[in-house]
């Protein structure tokens, strides 16, 4: 399944390019990307692993762009 | 302008306030304690760049080392330690001036595509309970009547069940003429309604209507990634850590070889980490596409990717099919033939009656050009015969209307037709009474579309079709294409594409232009699928790579065009940066460029790359 994110005020391009490297390593993650122009994160994993793995997609973005709002759509 | 920028402008303008007032200082109290100055230029460096060095400190205890934050951090307070107050303030507000209009210019992109898709419609007036009430879109059912004013976007895709009126579909399709729309038409959301108040009883749950598929589709065209995006990424990977390690190399090997001049190579260093951010090129080529693909959203082409808005650029051979692409697909009587003393009239008459009952596109030509509707009292027992036409008996009489075979099956004392067309034979009372010739309309810009092609350079346009080898011929001449296979069935249409992937170069793609209905499979094994109008059609937007709303084949040219501009601007703008960058890091390890270049090379290349970048989205009506 996919889940999106409206990322707010994501920073630069290269640090959304950062993060879409750092979210596919994310164990259960079966695909990511994080798109700088339209702001959208989109995270896809199995319904079981789904949770955490949003869950630790969401550490992730705390913890490279502090200032950054995530929104689920 | 947001909110944040607004504050972050404000607070340039203070730091440079603050920069101004630390220069003055230095310039007229000379003799002023030199820990003084520091002080005051070290206060103006953390009003101007106190957020770097926060994001800074913040990455680093995250084991996030080549970090741009970081990496002008490093530079900035390195000049100070080599001396250079006034630089390392200077060079800290021009980067954030830098930033700051990259921020406005990716803010202003970002508004500038939203009004280029602002085809989502806000609210629906539905009619619950007798009373006409807003809604959200999402929240009308199948089933529910809505109410369209003029001026007021369609809401949702559904069928016109009251009123008439006319409808703007410039953002779906491009097209500036205004559609007619009858009580009893199919709409399509998106649409702006012109004329008429008009209720529409809805087909689609919001989430299916036509205007969130082309969002949708729009929207993700960007996740799949063309070639030059992916080198970017994979450079951008390599660049940053790449041109630190020459930074550190330089200054030891600087500083071995002059013997110990350490700050003169450390400065030389610094520039180089004000180089390192690849963020020029990580914006602006995804930015170059998604212009590109919105431009041309914006004139009735779809292009569901990245990757083929690039591969479209280096089409060399286009094959189209020819009925519903090149031709419109409905038939029109074009010539009759009187046979044993029948007027032109009575042979139309006959054909009309013999094929009232049919649901053949051809009776359809038949009963237009005939226009008054056939007494049904006097046509008894009427069939089809497949692959024959049809047969019925008329005031008594046998009446047979078909093609050649269903004559010489009735063993009919003919005459045969040498016209290019579909020709109609028509036998009363065992009796020949003549043929009537149905010819298919070529579309106004076909020959425009197919000269536009040559033009650019495509040299292989094949015409395919199911259609005799006359009619082809007759097509094929009219509008100049280069080869065309004729009488193939939809099987055959498959191996012919493999033929010509076998023909063309490695490097040049294979483009199928079709109308996505019966040519599904070979739609997806060209390199690029064209379907042509795909405005109401699920079928052909799911199947193609690039849907043209309209029937206009001009497009094809006018998509190749908004490909060919795209890939320039992505290859200015990579050689641009590229170049300013290896050039400003030639000479800053010289010495020859400062600081302050370095950071052109950083942020003002960006700003102009991205600048560069929304040229993309233009695209000529």
């Amino acid at each position: 399944m996919k889940k999106v994110f409206i990322l707010d005020e994501i920073d630069c391009a290269n640090c959304a390019a950062k993060l879409e490297a750092g979210l596919k390593k994310i164990e259960g993650c079966q695909n990511a990307s994080v798109n700088f122009l339209t702001q959208k994160m989109t995270i896809e994993a199995e319904q079981a692993d789904m949770e955490a793995v949003v869950k630790e997609a969401l550490k992730l973005c705390k913890k490279m762009e502090p200032d950054m709002d995530v929104k689920e759509k | 302008m947001s909110k944040k920028l607004k504050k972050k402008g404000r607070k340039i303008l203070l730091g440079a306030g603050c920069y101004v007032l630390c220069i003055l200082l230095q310039h007229f109290l000379p003799h002023l304690n030199g820990n003084l100055i520091l002080g005051a230029f070290l206060a103006a460096y953390f009003v101007i760049g106190g957020d770097v060095v926060k994001k800074a400190v913040h990455n680093i205890t995250n084991g996030q080392v080549f970090d741009e934050n970081f990496l002008m951090m490093v530079a900035t307070v390195g000049a100070f330690i080599v001396g250079e107050y006034p630089e390392a303030v200077a060079v800290m507000l021009f980067y954030q001036v830098g930033e700051w209009f990259q921020d406005y210019a990716v803010s202003n992109s970002r508004k500038s595509i939203a009004a280029l898709m602002d085809i989502r419609p806000d609210c629906a007036n539905v009619i619950r309970e007798g009373e006409v009430m807003q809604t959200d879109p999402d929240e009308v059912e199948i089933g529910e009547t809505i109410v369209v004013r003029p001026g007021e976007k369609v809401p949702l895709d559904g069928i016109v069940t009251k009123g008439n009126t006319t409808l703007d579909t410039m953002a779906l399709t491009g097209e500036s003429v205004p559609r007619e729309i009858m009580c009893g038409d199919e709409i399509m959301s998106g649409c702006i309604n012109l004329s008429g108040v008009i209720e529409v009883e809805v087909k689609k749950a919001f989430g299916e209507s036509t205007v969130s598929k082309i969002l949708e589709l729009v929207e993700n065209a960007s996740e799949k990634k063309s070639e030059s995006e992916n080198f970017i990424t994979k450079f951008a990977r390599y660049y940053t850590p790449a041109v630190v390690i020459l930074a550190a190399l330089l200054a030891v090997a600087g500083i071995l070889a002059s013997g110990g001049d350490w700050a003169k190579w450390l400065y030389r260093a610094l520039s180089f980490l004000v180089i390192s951010c690849p963020c020029a090129l990580v914006i602006s080529i995804p930015l170059s596409f998604f212009g590109g693909i919105g431009g041309a959203s914006k004139a009735g082409i779809l292009i569901k990717g990245s990757n083929y808005l690039e591969a479209i650029s280096r089409v060399e051979v286009v094959a189209m099919d020819k009925t519903g692409t090149l031709t419109k697909g409905n038939f029109t009587v074009t010539e009759i033939f009187p046979a044993n003393g029948m007027q032109k009239e009575q042979v139309l008459e006959l054909a009309a009656y013999g094929e009232h009952y049919s649901s053949h596109p051809i009776a359809g030509a038949l009963l237009q050009a005939f226009g008054k509707i056939p007494d049904e009292g006097r046509i008894k027992q009427a069939s089809e015969l497949a692959g024959f036409g049809t047969k019925a008996i008329l005031d008594g009489k046998d009446l047979f209307v078909g093609n050649e075979k269903l004559m010489k099956q009735e063993k009919i004392d003919y005459e045969a037709c040498g016209e290019a067309g579909t020709i109609v034979y028509v036998a009363w009372g065992g009796v020949f009474m003549g043929a009537v010739v149905i010819e298919d309309e070529l579309k106004s810009d076909a020959k425009d579309c197919v000269s536009q092609l040559h033009k650019m350079g495509i040299k292989d346009i094949v015409m395919l079709t199911g259609d005799h080898e006359n009619v082809a011929k007759k097509v094929a001449s009219q509008v100049k294409v280069d080869r065309y296979f004729a009488e193939l069935l939809p099987g055959d249409k498959v191996d012919l594409v493999e033929k010509l992937f076998a023909e063309k170069s490695d490097k040049g793609k294979l483009a199928f232009v079709g109308d996505g209905i019966n040519d599904a499979p070979v739609l997806a094994r060209a390199d690029i699928g064209i379907a042509m109008g795909g405005l109401g059609s699920d079928a052909a937007i799911e199947a193609a790579d690039i849907v043209i709303m309209t029937d206009a084949p001009s497009k094809i040219a006018q998509a190749i065009q908004i490909s060919k501009k795209t890939l320039t601007i992505v290859k200015q703008n990579i050689v641009f940066a590229i170049g300013v960058k290896g050039l400003v890091l030639i000479l800053a390890a010289f010495g020859i460029a400062t600081m302050w270049a370095a950071v052109f090379a950083d942020v003002g290349v960006a700003v102009i790359a991205i600048l560069n970048a929304m040229r993309a989205m233009k695209v000529k009506e």
